[in-house]
């Protein structure tokens, strides 16, 4: 009986041929991916990252509900809402690139980490092309930042601060809503006209990135009408009973509360604004009056009878009657037997144009769908013409200014549109936000 | 002057619910020993009560108009409550009352939610350490939270106050000011009131009944009050259920000044535990006292003057004023020698 016995150089043969046996096939995958999750199959996997729990859940709801609505007429199923109107007809109802789309969802939870971890887990795990959702502007601008590193599209949800598409915009980030730029530009003539230019403004102020942009933004164009700031005090996100940020209001000489409050916050300010008889009360004789910059149709909702007359904006409302928005509304009321949310018509938005983005670009390629969207013009999605603005990956449109309705007909019925305010009366230059938006990213190459 | 009265009624209405919540966590802790992080829930849990009496009131008649359509094609519903049908303007006055008719189903309610969650869970970790009651009972108020949400969603939902009681009331006048310097809302001295008799009611209970003095003693003794023949855990299985209805009125009551959604009781939870703390753990005055006490410093630190010299003073004040306290009075304001002490 002979006995083998290895030695070192046989040892090295093995280990080399090993080697590159190994390494060979993840060589040839490393070279036929071109981009972060090029899509081989039959399907193509989008990623909706929306609040599931936390105290955005029921607004994530909605969103989650238009994505599944904009996939199934992207595939080709229902009536087709929006894509029948829509004034590109590069989608044909067979899905994109002729792959049906696919989704997986994540839970943001309103927190930046916790939203961070799920679009990490759709982009890792289940492959996803692109990330879309959000409801809140610190989880955009939190995800945002991780799909430009991953090589991934983000198409924002409901985030309104200046700073997603401002100082914080990517290449790879894209937003349809509207920003607190463009609801102090629309707000401050319909302000002008209601309540005059000899005003004097206390603003209460949701403490974080959304509330001070939105703050810097009404003070900068009421201040041009001639209205002075009495003061602007920061409250704690949360707050809940706010009466002690209120009664200082009282005798301030103010004579409007601008509530730079959105979701809980809002209803639970609004009420007790109104509870301390602000709304009735007469100052520097004329009537007192309270402004919400950014209105949201289920926030009105919570805060009752106290929003009527209150004025504020919105990125879109379900009884505007161009025929983009009647077809989104009857497709969704069919599908779900409510209207629909300004939240989930931005995210039923956000999922056609990236569809058809990728559809006029022939591929999933990031910096080529990017490029599609890039300066792209279209109508026919609610909101009048439309163009995303190559400099910022903004969208500029039409802005409403809402009114809450003093005889509603029904429970979806708070708001009422008082202005429709042009889109060249809400555009800026780019540079005015400042922030760079850098190169694409397409991941791995 | 007149910011002054303002900000004093602001921390005193404050105070009421610091207060009333504080009371029942601290009888709980005094009686059984127990730190109990689901009394939050307990508060939020009465606010649905009310919410509940609302749509039960509110339940409609739906019939539909086909002359009319909604902007999704399908017959326009009509909804008339059913309570205004069958009662006519009895009904519509019920409606305007639910918040304190509610408390008529919050009492029975919170008196049975005490009771089981006393008896079917709490009881078995009476002899476990503090860390895995507080474990227990914080999982227990995050079950309480999502079956909550899972019923009214997670948006806060309106309760107004009745139309009476619904505006504000020109307090100035009263103490010599201008017409309009210190108004105040209605609802929030109806609060206050109801805060300070409840807190008397539940005083004089355990001050003047024969039911409180075993319990008091119970308190002070479990151990000798047992030797005597009185089964007193079974009282303190009440003196829970006790606390919960407390808490769960503090609740019902609070709904028009907060619109109630699922995560109220966790926004109170810690600000009651510091109470608490402050007050002195398991005393009954402590609780009040600190209550008030901490209400109203809140409401100072968040004057414009106080915030222009300590910018985001108003958000750690009760903390500071906690740990000032602590230094000085470790057991708290009136706390008692033995408890929580090895």
């Amino acid at each position: 009986m002979t006995r083998r016995t290895i030695t070192r150089r046989d040892l090295l043969k093995t280990s080399a041929v090993l080697g590159a046996g190994f390494a060979a096939p993840m060589i040839f995958t490393r070279g036929a991916m071109a981009y972060t999750n090029e899509p081989k199959g039959a399907t193509v996997t989008f990623g909706f990252n929306v609040p599931q729990t936390g105290a955005y859940a029921d607004e994530g709801a909605d969103e989650l509900r238009a994505y599944q609505l904009a996939v199934k007429h992207i595939n080709g199923e229902g009536d087709g809402g929006m894509l029948a109107t829509f004034s590109s007809k590069a989608l044909k109802g067979n899905g994109v690139n002729g792959k049906k789309v696919a989704y997986v969802t994540g839970d943001t939870q309103t927190k930046s980490d916790a939203a961070r971890a799920s679009a990490k887990r759709m982009i890792e795990k289940d492959g996803a092309v692109m990330i879309t959702g959000g409801s809140s502007s610190g989880v955009a601008i939190a995800v945002q930042g991780l799909c430009q590193e991953a090589g991934v599209i983000f198409m924002a949800g409901l985030t309104h601060s200046n700073d997603t598409t401002g100082k914080d915009k990517r290449a790879n980030g894209f937003r349809h809503f509207f920003n607190t730029e463009m609801s102090g530009a629309a707000l401050a003539p319909v302000l002008k006209n209601a309540f005059g230019t000899d005003r004097v403004a206390y603003h209460l102020t949701a403490d974080y990135t959304w509330g001070w942009s939105q703050e810097g933004s009404i003070k900068k164009y009421t201040e041009q009408l001639g209205w002075k700031t009495a003061a602007a005090v920061r409250t704690p996100l949360g707050a809940g009973d706010f009466s002690q940020y209120i009664t200082p209001v009282l005798n301030s000489g103010a004579d409007v509360l601008v509530l730079n409050h959105y979701g809980k916050d809002m209803v639970n300010s609004l009420t007790q604004a109104v509870q301390f008889g602000l709304r009735d009360k007469q100052v520097n004789g004329k009537d007192f009056a309270i402004v919400v910059p950014l209105y949201s149709r289920l926030m009105a909702q919570g805060a009752g009878e106290n929003v009527k007359g209150i004025f504020g904006s919105t990125n879109w409302h379900w009884s505007l009657q161009d025929e983009g928005s009647k077809a989104f509304v009857k497709s969704f009321g069919k599908e779900y037997g409510f209207p629909p949310s300004q939240a989930a018509h931005t995210c039923y938005c956000q999922a056609i144009l990236y569809a058809d983005a990728c559809q006029r670009a022939g591929t999933f390629m990031p910096s080529e769908v990017g490029k599609a969207l890039e300066g792209f013009k279209f109508d026919g999605l609610g909101n009048g013409p439309t163009e995303y603005r190559a400099a910022d990956h903004q969208c500029f449109k039409d802005v409403l200014v809402v009114k809450g309705k003093e005889k509603p007909t029904s429970k979806f019925d708070v708001l009422e549109v008082v202005e429709v305010t042009p889109r060249s009366q809400v555009e800026y230059p780019a540079e005015m936000l400042g922030g760079e938006l850098g190169p694409f990213n397409n991941g791995t190459a | 002057m007149d910011a002054f009265v303002l900000q004093i009624l602001n921390g005193l209405d404050k105070g009421g619910a610091y207060a009333l919540i504080a009371l029942g966590l601290t009888l709980v802790f005094g009686t059984l020993g127990v730190v109990n992080f689901a009394h939050g829930a307990l508060f939020m849990l009465g606010a649905f009560c009310a919410v509940t009496l609302q749509k039960l009131l509110s339940l409609e008649k739906v019939t539909e108009d086909p002359t009319q359509l909604t902007a999704w094609g399908t017959p326009m519903e009509i909804r008339t409550p059913y309570i205004e049908t069958w009662l006519g303007d009895l009904g519509t006055t019920l409606i305007d009352y639910s918040v304190p008719v509610s408390i008529l189903l919050a009492i029975p309610v919170m008196l049975v939610v005490g009771v089981v969650m006393e008896r079917g869970l709490i009881k078995h970790f009476y002899k476990r350490p503090h860390a895995e009651q507080i474990l227990v009972t914080f999982g227990l108020a995050i079950v309480l939270q999502e079956v909550v949400k899972s019923f009214f969603g997670a948006n806060p939902i309106p309760q107004p106050a009745p139309e009476i009681v619904a505006g504000s009331a020109d307090i100035g006048l009263l103490l010599g000011m201008d017409p309009g310097t210190v108004v105040y809302p209605w609802w929030r001295m109806v609060y206050l009131l109801f805060s300070a008799v409840v807190i008397g009611l539940v005083f004089a209970f355990l001050q003047f009944t024969t039911f409180g003095m075993v319990v008091r003693a119970g308190m002070a003794d479990r151990e000798t009050v047992g030797l005597l023949g009185i089964d007193i855990d079974r009282r303190f299985t009440i003196v829970f259920g006790l606390a919960a209805v407390v808490a769960g009125m503090a609740g019902v009551m609070y709904t028009p000044i907060l619109s109630p959604d699922y995560h109220m009781g966790m926004d109170f939870l810690v600000l009651s535990f510091v109470v608490v703390v402050v007050g002195g753990m398991g005393s009954l005055g402590g609780a009040v006292a600190a209550g008030f006490l901490l209400g109203i410093l809140q409401s100072f630190a968040s004057m414009n003057e106080v915030k222009t010299i300590l910018p985001g003073i108003d958000q750690i004040i009760i903390y500071l004023v906690a740990v000032a306290i602590l230094l000085i009075r470790p057991r708290g304001l009136m706390g008692r020698r033995g408890v929580m002490e090895s």
